[in-house]
């Protein structure tokens, strides 16, 4: 990406012009939420203004147009992530919410007690918690698959976690903390073996790199609209039809019925039954064009260019004494955990925000993996295709500042 | 150098907001915040028990209070330097009162020298617990008598 291509995209992004305590924003807490392109937030306008009305019942012209809007939501969703059909995205809140719905629905019907669920050290809670409810729920364990000293998961430990008590793998295709890019192709050709399904969460690798379900063969692959340029509120379930439509409903309600009387009640067919209730129908095609906006500039470019800066952030950041990058893997986003010397994170973070400079700091939703590196957090700096070498320059020197300030 | 003793709360919280008052610039606070902290005197390991913990998301701050001769006397740290500069503060102002004194105390100065930011609830840096149980420890020496 040439300067004059970025900077085009920058100007797409009213919030990159913004001024923080006087100082121009550099924005490096992309791992957390993105910001959104004007094409996103007109699009959400555009929607309450002159297409709300409410979707899949009304006979009339808008209810018409809102339906037809918000199902060509889910084909652009089907075909970003390369679904084999569109009845496989079933819109949730977001990422938590998927794996919520996976764990309650898929954990009824198929986990009793006895059962294993693995997922990795690397987790967000969001991927430990759903778990965990249902092991206290109905007697399962949970099984996590260590990672080595780069950040890595160790595969041959996974391969001996597997056995016949398991019933799901639920692993992150990129860590939030270290930037991992985990190798799920694998991860899920080895529980395929023993027919064991796999839920992906990829909340932190959909905005990054291009990702192919099919290709994957992934069972449950997830991810939220707010991290990949769109609205907050909303996110993606994918799952193979054999499996969804082998769960039972997750929550009930107006939309997720086929008919209903007071004895019984026959559900709706997929995706619909997941759906209860009036769905985000703004959110959804306010997430179709943030998938517009990203397929615009293309996945590849993005990614080329976001390696570029993890390249020379690395680089950069390594000139500082003390420093210490935690998450070294030869596959890695653009993400950057560090520490500098015993200086506490939060003090570095709240000192890099007075310079305008947005970092996330602590423990990342990941405290499992925090306190197996026996840290007290880390700082992160998550770049996103908007962001430039010129700002990690400037970054590098405000840590420097920092640094000199603290010790 | 300011002479802390036989002051009110209210006499040391100003102090503190005239010492504060001599920077414009937010490097120079937070420079007097850092020094602060470097100067609290460490807290020994015996009484950073677990329950001298207040955890809070970001940083953890310990806490310890004890009466003499009818006033309190708090000892205080945090694993942050700039949260430890503000426990600093925070044991500067409320040590060495009775806990009518304390019970009854606002504590201002934090907004007044620019740092309200730190207190956030959403900051979950611990600081705002420790305010609640400073008072907390009072209200017990109170009860206690």
């Amino acid at each position: 990406m040439n300067n004059q291509e970025l900077q085009k995209i920058r100007a797409d992004f009213p919030i990159l012009q913004e001024k923080i305590y006087n100082k121009d924003l550099i924005y490096f807490d992309n791992g957390a939420t993105t910001q959104k392109p004007r094409c996103v937030v007109e699009k959400i306008e555009e929607g309450y203004y002159y297409t709300n009305a409410n979707i899949h019942r009304g006979v009339h012209f808008l209810s018409q147009k809102a339906t037809e809007a918000h199902e060509a939501a889910r084909s652009t969703v089907a075909e970003f992530i390369h679904a084999a059909k569109r009845e496989e995205i079933v819109f949730t809140r977001g990422t938590t919410e998927a794996i919520n719905l996976v764990a309650s629905s898929f954990g009824y019907a198929f986990c009793k007690s006895g059962d294993e669920i693995i997922i990795s050290v690397m987790e967000h809670h969001s991927n430990i918690v759903p778990w965990q409810m249902l092991c206290e729920r109905k007697g399962l364990k949970l099984r996590v698959i260590p990672m080595n000293e780069l950040g890595e998961l160790d595969l041959d430990a996974y391969k001996l976690l597997l056995n016949q008590h398991t019933r799901l793998v639920s692993v992150a295709h990129v860590s939030n903390v270290l930037g991992t890019i985990n190798p799920v192709k694998e991860i899920i050709e080895i529980a395929h073996k023993q027919n064991i399904p796999v839920l992906v969460d990829g909340a932190q690798a959909v905005p990054h790199i291009a990702v192919d379900v099919t290709e994957l063969d992934a069972d449950f692959y997830v991810f939220s609209a707010h991290k990949i340029y769109g609205p907050t509120g909303i996110g993606v379930l994918y799952g193979k039809e054999k499996l969804l439509n082998a769960m039972p409903p997750y929550q009930g309600g107006g939309e997720m019925i086929s008919i209903v009387t007071f004895e019984k009640t026959t559900y709706n067919e997929l995706p619909f039954k997941f759906e209860a209730g009036t769905p985000d129908y703004i959110g959804s095609t306010a997430l179709a064009e943030a998938l517009h906006y990203v397929q615009g500039i293309g996945i590849e470019k993005i990614a080329a260019h976001e390696h570029e800066l993890l390249t020379y952030g690395t680089k950069r950041l390594m000139e500082i004494e003390g420093m210490r990058i935690i998450g070294t893997s030869k596959a890695k986003s653009s993400v950057i955990s560090f520490l500098v010397g015993n200086i506490h994170p939060y003090d570095l973070g709240m000192l890099l925000d007075k310079l305008g400079i947005a970092v996330r700091t602590g423990h990342h939703c990941a405290q499992p993996l925090i306190d197996s590196l026996g840290m007290p957090g880390t700082v992160r700096a998550s770049f996103a295709f908007y962001n430039s070498k010129e700002e990690i320059d400037t970054f590098i020197t405000s840590l420097k500042r920092i640094v000199i300030m603290l010790s | 150098m300011i002479l802390y003793y036989n002051m009110t709360i209210n006499e040391l919280q100003d102090n503190i907001i005239d010492e504060f008052s001599m920077f414009d610039d937010w490097m120079d606070k937070y420079s007097l915040l850092i020094d602060l902290g470097n100067s609290l005197h460490p807290l020994e390991d015996k009484d950073k028990k677990p329950q001298n913990i207040i955890e809070g998301c970001q940083s953890r701050v310990w806490l310890n209070a004890e009466m003499k001769d009818g006033l309190v006397v708090y000892r205080g740290e945090s694993d942050a330097l700039l949260v430890k500069g503000i426990v600093s503060l925070l044991i500067k102002v409320l040590t060495n009162h009775t806990p009518d004194e304390i019970i009854g105390t606002e504590l201002y100065f934090i907004e007044k020298i620019g740092l309200r930011e730190h207190l956030s609830p959403t900051r979950s840096n611990g600081l705002l617990a420790m305010i609640k149980q400073m008072k907390l420890f009072a209200l017990a020496f109170k009860a206690r008598g």
